[in-house]
């Protein structure tokens, strides 16, 4: 069945109520019947919760064969708990018949790749996948494909049941002996902890995993010991030099720049541009640089940011400490600089994913949202954008807080490249859609800006400001006749990944990849 | 294959920047940045053991990107290398607008490569007379040969100092009032004005110092210079800035053209504009400021 | 032109490509790895041989490991290869004719 998009979605996973893609803000009103945990109490006053090892641990949650096991990915490419939990469980008590439910995985996980390859680990559910795992997924290796959701789709789906968490393992640079977990005080520090807390409140067990054990009460706790059913202590959970960056720095490349600068431009040329304005923005060369240029216009204005959210890094905290954001709420740190300030700066919040971006609740944050400015893999001519498939068609990327903040804000703007080597980045089809093209406004690329011509208003807002701009077919075209107009991908059958909308619906499925043969 | 314009020998030229011609991430779209004309280098950028390689990039380069309306002028290797002549031929086959040669000493050195460019339009079937030539003074011999240097050929739109090597020469570093390169920019300066080409500073590198390089192109837009070499996109705008006229001066060049016209017409030398007496002297300095004003996005208008 | 021996053009970072070129045994071999083979495979592999052609190389054994390099690019590497592996790649080029 074609949704919104055109994408075609196989009726097999059209069952038990699942629908295909509608549009923007579908499933507003419906109700939602939350899931509720089946968890244990513990009536008799406990010392601790220590337990020797992660096996001793998976045994105390009475782990076996067939279970969904959760992760957060604050520990991003540094994290060692992931493998370190498939290991023991796969290893030491032989489970098989896995599902991880991750907030995202990267390179840091090729591991799991063997463990997929072997049989072991049989459903992946996750908002990132890159390295090897994108690569054995996209080659079909998975028995059921994996499920790619956003930030806010994924507390979405666990809350309304349709992820049922049998143990979260909450990797915690500090916790107490009883769980109380902080994302701060320990040796791997990741500051926010925001993706790991509906994992701890909706899953039947919770593991914490920490290198640092702290003195009871570890307070304030991200994830909370009434939560928690065991406390395992390692070694280390991650490297730290992966974790966090030493800080993020602005490009200095001349085309990022130039590119955030337009886009500050176009910021500034909107209503939404005045005291009190919210904003987000990615960590990506030409995003995070539109901070500097925004600064800039802030100050001729002389008008501060309201509040700003998402992945924060050490450029926003600046901002912060200036007195330029009134606000900064956070749902995971970047950088040193990031994880030092939050929740130590006056006015640095942590929220959970959910707070964040799930659109089931009654209003997450990115609903407030006045501008955000995204990256893009590939946009195409109906701006619908792919953050998560390669032009080859293999999993390599995240769609994030993409969808949920495109969804949320007022005023989207894709921030890229026009082309990356030799591929389009601005094309006719993306490879995968990730997020609708309902959602994305405006887009700048170093060869010209287009605004969807769903926003007349922002048009007529570039206009009177004076900055060009041109229709998205005449950036297709121009890519184009820089690159070669590339070759259609040739798919199998089998569906690799499906990507669910934010609000659960199917907006697209990845295929496993026919690779092109040279002497086919 | 994308077709060029003939090249104009006195165009706008406030920023040439030097791109390595062996590099394809980086010619493939070096326009963008808006600078007026980028500066393809076989020479210094490009390894000894590269140069045949960076040609056949630079020639597929000049054939299959379109710079639109930047200038593509290519540095070629020095006269005392095995390299300049294949140099000329590629710049020539490949249609750029213009040839710097490097090093140039003497007006021998200009009719030299004149030469060879001629019997590369010859050969290749190019308008003869369409490449435009650029000297680039390197030495003091060359800042003492400026005048004939400058006048040696019809070909000859520029000159430009080359500040790493003359410094070397001179015995001298890189100092925060320029006075280490003052005495060699005037006298390059005098020579293209008094010969009647146009004339460019040295590129500044060291891009951590902001405020050395606005000073630096501060004194150049004081001194006179026509524009200046550039190594990074990023430095394009405050010279676009600083050599952008007042809105007074555009202001003026409009009445005195418009003047001007109504008056010829009717027969009259010499006239007065706001008081002040203008002749036909005035009218090429007037078409500059306009022609500067639209390129800087300041001036729209039919005058020029 | 007859491959005459072992000759390379081109870099191995992003957006150039590594050609290397030995005397082939009366044919064209080409083993070609790209970062974009699925979407431009077909066109890279057409432009070296048409590039080949134009030569008139007829006898050549091609290694190309591409990395996202524009067709122009391409055909620079393929004919500085060619070139060198002839020892001619110095001067006298035919820009415009068998190069173009």
């Amino acid at each position: 069945m074609k949704n919104a998009v055109g994408r075609e979605i196989p009726d097999f996973l059209l069952t038990n109520g699942k629908e295909v893609y509608q549009g923007k803000n579908y499933m507003d009103g419906k109700y939602i019947q939350k899931a509720s945990p089946r968890t244990k109490r513990y009536e008799t006053p406990q010392e601790s919760k220590l337990v020797e090892s992660l096996a001793d641990a998976l045994r105390a949650c009475g782990a076996k064969s067939g279970m969904t096991f959760s992760f957060h990915h604050h520990l991003r490419d540094g994290d060692f708990v992931v493998n370190m939990v498939m290991k023991a469980a796969i290893e030491e008590l032989g489970l098989d018949n896995l599902t991880i439910a991750a907030s995202s995985l990267g390179s840091a996980h090729d591991p799991i790749a063997d463990y997929i390859e072997q049989g072991k680990v049989v459903g992946i559910q996750t908002s990132g996948i890159r390295g090897r795992m994108g690569e054995v997924v996209s080659a079909g290796k998975l028995p059921t494909p994996a499920i790619i959701r956003s930030h806010g789709g994924r507390p979405r789906a666990i809350e309304g049941g349709e992820v049922h968490i049998d143990i979260a393992f909450i990797a915690a640079p500090t916790s107490d002996c009883v769980g109380n977990c902080r994302g701060i005080g320990g040796k791997s520090d990741c500051g926010s902890m925001g993706y790991a807390m509906t994992d701890a409140k909706y899953a039947d067990h919770v593991v914490v995993v920490t290198d640092c054990l702290v003195d009871f009460p570890n307070m304030p706790a991200s994830v909370e010991a009434i939560d928690v059913d065991a406390v395992v202590v390692v070694d280390s959970i991650g490297n730290p030099k992966k974790i966090a960056s030493a800080a993020a720095r602005i490009s200095q490349n001349p085309r990022d720049l130039m590119m955030a600068e337009n886009v500050a431009k176009v910021i500034a040329s909107t209503p939404y541009f005045k005291d009190g304005f919210s904003f987000q923005t990615g960590v990506g060369g030409p995003s995070l640089a539109a901070n500097l240029f925004l600064e800039q216009y802030m100050d001729e204005r002389d008008i501060k940011m309201g509040w700003a959210i998402g992945g924060i890094c050490g450029p926003m905290v600046e901002l912060l400490k200036k007195g330029k954001v009134g606000k900064v709420i956070d749902v995971q740190d970047f950088d040193l600089d990031a994880v030092r300030s939050i929740n130590q700066t006056p006015n640095h919040f942590e929220m959970s994913a959910s707070q964040y971006a799930n659109p089931a609740n009654k209003g997450a944050f990115v609903n407030k949202l006045d501008f955000v400015v995204l990256a893009a893999l590939e946009i195409d001519t109906g701006f619908n954008v792919n953050v998560l498939t390669g032009s080859d068609g293999v999993l390599r990327g995240a769609p994030g807080g993409h969808p949920d903040t495109a969804a949320g804000s007022k005023v989207c703007i894709i921030v890229t490249p026009l082309v990356r080597g030799r591929m389009a980045t601005v094309c006719e089809h993306v490879v995968t859609v990730t997020t609708p093209g309902d959602c994305v406004d405006v887009l700048v690329t170093d060869y010209g800006i287009a605004v969807n011509p769903l926003r007349p208003d922002l048009v007529e807002c570039l206009d009177s400001a004076g900055i060009p701009h041109v229709s998205i077919e005449a950036l297709k075209d121009k890519a184009y006749s820089l690159v070669g107009t590339p070759d259609d991908l040739q798919w199998e059958d089998k569906v690799v990944a499906v990507l669910e909308a934010r609000d659960g619906t199917i907006l697209d499925v990845v295929r496993k990849i026919k690779p092109y043969q040279l002497d086919g | 294959m994308i077709p060029r314009p003939r090249p104009e020998r006195f165009r706008l030229r406030r920023t040439m920047m030097f791109m390595n011609a062996q590099k394809p991430g980086l010619i493939k779209d070096a326009y963008i940045y808006g600078c007026d004309s980028i500066m393809l280098d076989l020479e210094d950028a490009v390894a000894e053991n590269q140069k045949d390689a960076a040609r056949f990039s630079l020639y597929h380069a000049l054939k299959t990107v379109d710079y639109g309306d930047t200038e593509v002028i290519v540095r070629i290797n020095g006269l005392d290398t095995p390299h300049w002549r294949e140099d000329v031929r590629v710049c020539v086959a490949g249609g750029a607008d213009g040839i710097r040669i490097a090093k140039c000493e003497s007006a021998q050195d200009v009719l030299t490569v004149e030469k060879a460019t001629e019997e590369a339009e010859r050969e290749f079937g190019v308008e003869v007379g369409r490449t435009l030539l650029m000297a680039a003074l390197e030495s003091p011999k060359g800042i003492l040969n400026a005048y004939e240097i400058c006048a040696a050929s019809e070909r000859m739109f520029g000159v430009a100092i080359s500040g790493g090597d003359f410094r070397k020469c001179m015995q001298t570093t890189p100092q925060r009032d320029g006075v280490d390169m003052l005495a060699a920019r005037g006298q390059m300066l005098i020579a293209a004005r008094a010969a009647g080409v146009q004339c460019f500073d040295t590129v500044f590198t060291n891009l951590d110092d902001t405020e050395g390089f606005e000073a630096e192109v501060l004194q150049n837009k004081a001194m006179g210079f026509d524009g200046k070499s550039l190594i990074n996109p990023k430095q394009i705008r405050f010279v676009h800035q600083v050599f952008a006229p007042t809105e007074k001066e555009i202001t003026q060049a409009e009445k005195i053209l418009t003047a001007y016209r109504e008056q010829s017409a009717a027969g009259v030398g010499v006239f007065t504009v706001d008081g002040k007496m203008i002749d036909i002297a005035f009218i090429p300095g007037a078409e500059r400021t306009l022609k500067l004003a639209r390129a800087c996005g300041m001036w729209e208008g039919d005058l020029v | 032109m007859e491959v005459l021996k072992p000759a390379a053009a081109g870099t191995l970072e992003s957006s150039d490509a590594q050609v290397m070129i030995e005397p082939g045994d009366g044919t064209i071999s080409l083993s070609l790895q790209s970062s974009v083979m699925n979407q431009y495979g077909r066109q890279i592999k057409a432009t070296i041989l048409e590039t080949l052609s134009r030569l008139d190389v007829t006898s050549a054994r091609l290694t190309v490991v591409d990395k996202g390099a524009l067709d122009c690019t391409l055909k620079a590497r393929v004919e500085c290869a060619v070139f060198r592996s002839c020892g001619a790649s110095e001067e006298n080029i035919p820009w415009g004719g068998a190069v173009r």
